[in-house]
């Protein structure tokens, strides 16, 4: 009876916030594909206890693939899991996120197993029995609509463009397999993994509040602006790709495409004139504010709230009226 | 060491969102007037990447691309910034490849070229976005793959130290070669062609390969099929916070945060 396969991302030894995300769109799909079971694959250091935790998110089913080397689990073996996973379950649909080390291992995924793949989609819809799937491309400037003719379809979701499960049916514990790698040619070695530590603050994908600078702002002389209104805020703070390929902040703060993307109740931003590239990464956020000198600048058709003008005499105000208000 | 470059003609990604056209009949992108299609930008840090690597340990950087006669520009800018040969892969029959097809395309060519100790390619493409093919054609050939890349160290004849990004962080992973990687932009910054490697561009021969010399079976269907591609058009729906002075409009937009209970 085949479904949907989930493959969680459980990196870093936890479930990663976007498998909510992926077990209700999951759900939703085998739905819509006549009732269908959803399967999750599990694999990586540690995994085993984890697994419970996709009971609460109403799974029944869980693969359950542990690591038990001494590093990290390498791309290859992660690969391997989830090959192994695909061949034994023989879904239609197989889900991962669009972030981290799922990004790539969806597309070899796919390779592998001789299917089409689309990645990065926003939205998914079943019509006349065909799976379509939406995504941006050029940057955001335009939207696509994919089918896959072969099967599975792979398909990788970006990070909170979609909503978790609504109201997960309890299903106590999850039945849970242990899932075997099989063995394969080992060519890549992993030394170490670094995992950055967030200097203080919440984490940028989690964050309710976040102020993000750009070009704008001049030079890393200035980001302090950015910082202290953070601090005062409770925020997080990001950066478009400009600001951290140009080195004033480190690459972890970039917004976009090819960095985090968010989705906080308040995106305030500042000199950012918003190229495609950064908007892709801020589709998720409900308030946009745009404080930029050219009242042409693109932000300004996303933005709730704007002000144009010299950001430097407007955020010193900005700033000193905020930290009143909150006394 | 011996290094082929995948590289990709895309649309100019700095066309102003307000310029950008498709035509929805045929679901292709309308180029402004004026603007030429560019090398795809991580594609240029892939370029700039296996140049240093062939500066440091001898070899040749050789750059292929699949893509209508005008990408034969994009193969001509790498030569421009110093790749030692290029191949073309045209036909008509691939115009309008997906991205499975795409993949096994480029494989066929790089396999095709004999030796290679290492392929590299950008982490995606500008205009679709996708990432895949890469990891596709590292599949077709049997490599180790890993992307995106940040950073390769340590090469030797045998293997390279590949950083890749991760969510919050980043791996360093010993990689066997032969192996494809995925450059991402925090590599390195692509140089400009020199004029010296402008004139050699000029007397550049670039071999052009068909399906028939890849031994491709024709009109085998893509597995990706686009259905439709639009622009979505959005109204600015801004409320710009007006006041005597710049300072004043600051401490506005602060009380209005405030009455909309955000802050």
């Amino acid at each position: 009876m085949p479904g949907v396969l989930v493959i969680a991302d459980a990196s870093g030894e936890q479930l990663a916030a976007t498998t909510a995300e992926l077990v209700g769109e999951g759900a939703r799909l085998a739905q819509q594909l006549g009732g269908k079971p959803v399967t999750v694959l599990l694999a990586g250091k540690n995994v085993q206890g984890l697994a419970s935790g996709l009971g609460q998110l109403g799974v029944e089913k869980v693969l359950v693939a542990d690591f038990d080397g001494s590093a990290a689990p390498s791309p290859q073996w992660s690969i391997a899991a989830a090959e192994q996973a695909a061949r034994s379950v023989q879904p239609e649909v197989i889900l991962l996120t669009h972030a981290g080390g799922s990004r790539d291992l969806g597309a070899t995924l796919a390779y592998r197993l001789d299917t089409g793949i689309v990645t990065d989609a926003t939205a998914l819809r079943v019509d006349g029995g065909e799976l379509i799937i939406t995504k941006p491309v050029f940057g955001g400037s335009a939207i696509a609509e994919f089918a896959i003719s072969s099967s599975p379809s792979v398909v990788t979701l970006r990070p909170r463009a979609f909503e978790t499960g609504e109201e997960p049916t309890p299903h106590g514990d999850p039945q849970i397999e242990s899932l075997a790698v099989p063995a394969f040619d080992a060519a890549i070695e992993v030394l170490e993994e670094v995992r950055e530590q967030a200097t203080g603050g919440p984490r940028l994908k989690d964050a309710k509040v976040i102020i993000s600078g750009g070009r704008g702002l001049g030079g890393p002389e200035n980001w302090h602006f950015v910082d202290e209104l953070a601090q005062i805020l409770g925020a997080a703070v990001g950066a478009t790709r400009a600001v951290t390929d140009a080195g004033w902040v480190s690459p972890s703060l970039q917004v976009g495409l090819t960095g985090a993307t968010v989705a906080p109740d308040l995106y305030i931003t500042i000199g950012i004139s918003g190229a495609v590239q950064h908007i892709a990464g801020i589709s998720g956020a409900r308030n946009v504010v745009a404080i930029n000198r050219d009242a042409d600048a693109n932000i300004f058709k996303y933005a709730r709230w704007g002000v144009v003008g010299d950001w430097k005499l407007i955020v010193p105000a900005f700033t000193q009226r905020l930290k009143e208000l909150r006394g | 060491m011996d290094i082929v470059v995948t590289v990709k003609q895309v649309p100019d990604p700095d066309i102003p969102p307000t310029h950008f056209r498709v035509d929805e009949a045929t679901r292709t992108v309308i180029p402004p007037a004026g603007v030429s299609p560019v090398m795809n930008g991580y594609d240029a840090h892939a370029l700039e990447a296996a140049l240093r690597l062939r500066d440091q340990l001898g070899g040749k950087v050789t750059v292929v691309s699949l893509g209508p006669d005008s990408a034969r520009d994009a193969l001509k800018r790498a030569i421009a910034m110093g790749a030692d040969a290029a191949v073309h892969v045209n036909d008509p029959a691939l115009n309008a490849a997906d991205s499975t097809t795409t993949a096994r395309a480029l494989a066929a060519a790089i396999k095709k070229l004999g030796h290679v100790d290492l392929v590299l390619s950008g982490r995606q493409a500008s205009d679709t976005d996708g990432g895949q093919v890469h990891l596709g054609i590292a599949t077709h050939l049997g490599l180790p793959a890993v992307s995106p890349v940040q950073k390769i160290d340590d090469p030797s004849a045998e293997t390279v130290v590949a950083e890749r990004i991760v969510e919050d962080g980043y791996q360093r992973l010993r990689v066997r070669l032969p192996a494809l990687l995925g450059v991402s932009s925090e590599m390195n910054e692509p140089r400009y062609p020199p004029l010296k490697g402008i004139m050699a561009a000029g007397r550049a021969q670039i071999p052009v390969w068909t399906a028939a010399d890849l031994e491709l079976e024709a009109g085998q269907p893509g597995k990706v099929q686009l259905r439709r591609l639009y622009v979505e058009t959005r109204e600015a729906s801004v409320e710009i916070i007006e006041a005597e002075s710049p300072g004043e409009a600051g401490a506005k937009l602060a009380d209005k945060l405030r009455e909309a209970r955000l802050v």
